[in-house]
């Protein structure tokens, strides 16, 4: 006789993975932070053209620049741009080593993405800490 | 046997309505960006708390020039590369997806060209 379909369940079987309460494996952040970066870095371009185009006009247009990025909004979107590019081009390096072959295995790749991460971190905030001090700090005797 | 129709081994494409092109040049642009960003970072990180006169003069040098508009031209096509992925990704609707690649295309015309114009223009000036 076949099983009852009323009866309960042998033992709790997993729900769906919601995503409001599904823990984030490393490589899924990892992921949408190189595509949420590339996007950051995509608007920072029209900086690097406004920075040319500033250049080329001569100090009364290179000034206004300067002190646009200079101003504490200006220092949190250079250094969200700053992060932004480290961290897509250190996972980038990890996306090309993954089209050659390399670093699929699970451990392995949650390791690499740690150390994207925590690499992204450290360098950003090394460069931003180098040239605020080329900046402020008497650097150019 | 094959499974496929004529006209698909004719045409030599995937579900995807066109080769592995884009794939290829989103690769070839992202190591050609390993050198030339890194050279960009190191620099502006140089040029730091420089006057107008010797940021300009930096860029003026042909070697530099050549750099900086390689770095436009190829982040640029990377750039555009890119969100076309995200936009074929995420926009279903075609209508909608069709007017955001075409300003997804003119962003990285506008930029890139703006950019190159004033490179030029330093350089020659």
């Amino acid at each position: 006789m076949a099983d009852n379909p009323q009866s309960p369940p042998a033992r709790e079987r997993p729900l769906s993975p919601f995503l409001s309460v599904y823990k984030w494996p490393i490589t899924m952040a990892t992921s949408i932070t190189h595509r949420a970066t590339g996007i950051a870095i995509s608007v920072g371009m029209i900086l690097v053209a406004w920075a040319l185009i500033a250049l080329a006009s001569g100090p009364e247009m290179y000034q206004p620049f300067t002190a646009a990025i200079a101003n504490p909004i200006g220092l949190i979107v250079l250094f969200g741009f700053l992060w932004s590019l480290v961290f897509h081009f250190l996972n980038g390096i990890r996306h090309l080593a993954w089209d050659l072959g390399y670093g699929f295995a699970v451990p392995t790749a949650n390791r690499s993405g740690v150390t994207v991460i925590a690499l992204s971190v450290l360098l950003s905030v090394g460069v931003f800490a180098y040239g605020w001090w080329a900046v402020h700090g008497g650097f150019r005797a | 046997m094959s499974l496929e129709t004529p006209l698909h081994r004719v045409e030599g494409l995937g579900s995807a309505h066109s080769g592995v092109g884009h794939f290829w040049r989103e690769r070839v642009t992202a190591a050609a960006l390993i050198p030339l960003s890194a050279w960009l970072v190191i620099s502006v990180l140089l040029l730091m708390g420089k006057t107008e006169a010797e940021v300009a003069s930096f860029f003026q040098h042909p070697w530099n020039a050549l750099l900086m508009g390689l770095f436009v031209i190829v982040s640029c096509v990377h750039m555009m590369l890119g969100l076309q992925m995200v936009i074929d990704d995420y926009v279903h609707h075609s209508g909608r997806r069709i007017v955001l690649l075409l300003l997804n295309r003119a962003f990285a015309w506008v930029v890139g060209g703006l950019s190159l114009v004033a490179l030029l223009r330093l350089a020659v000036g």
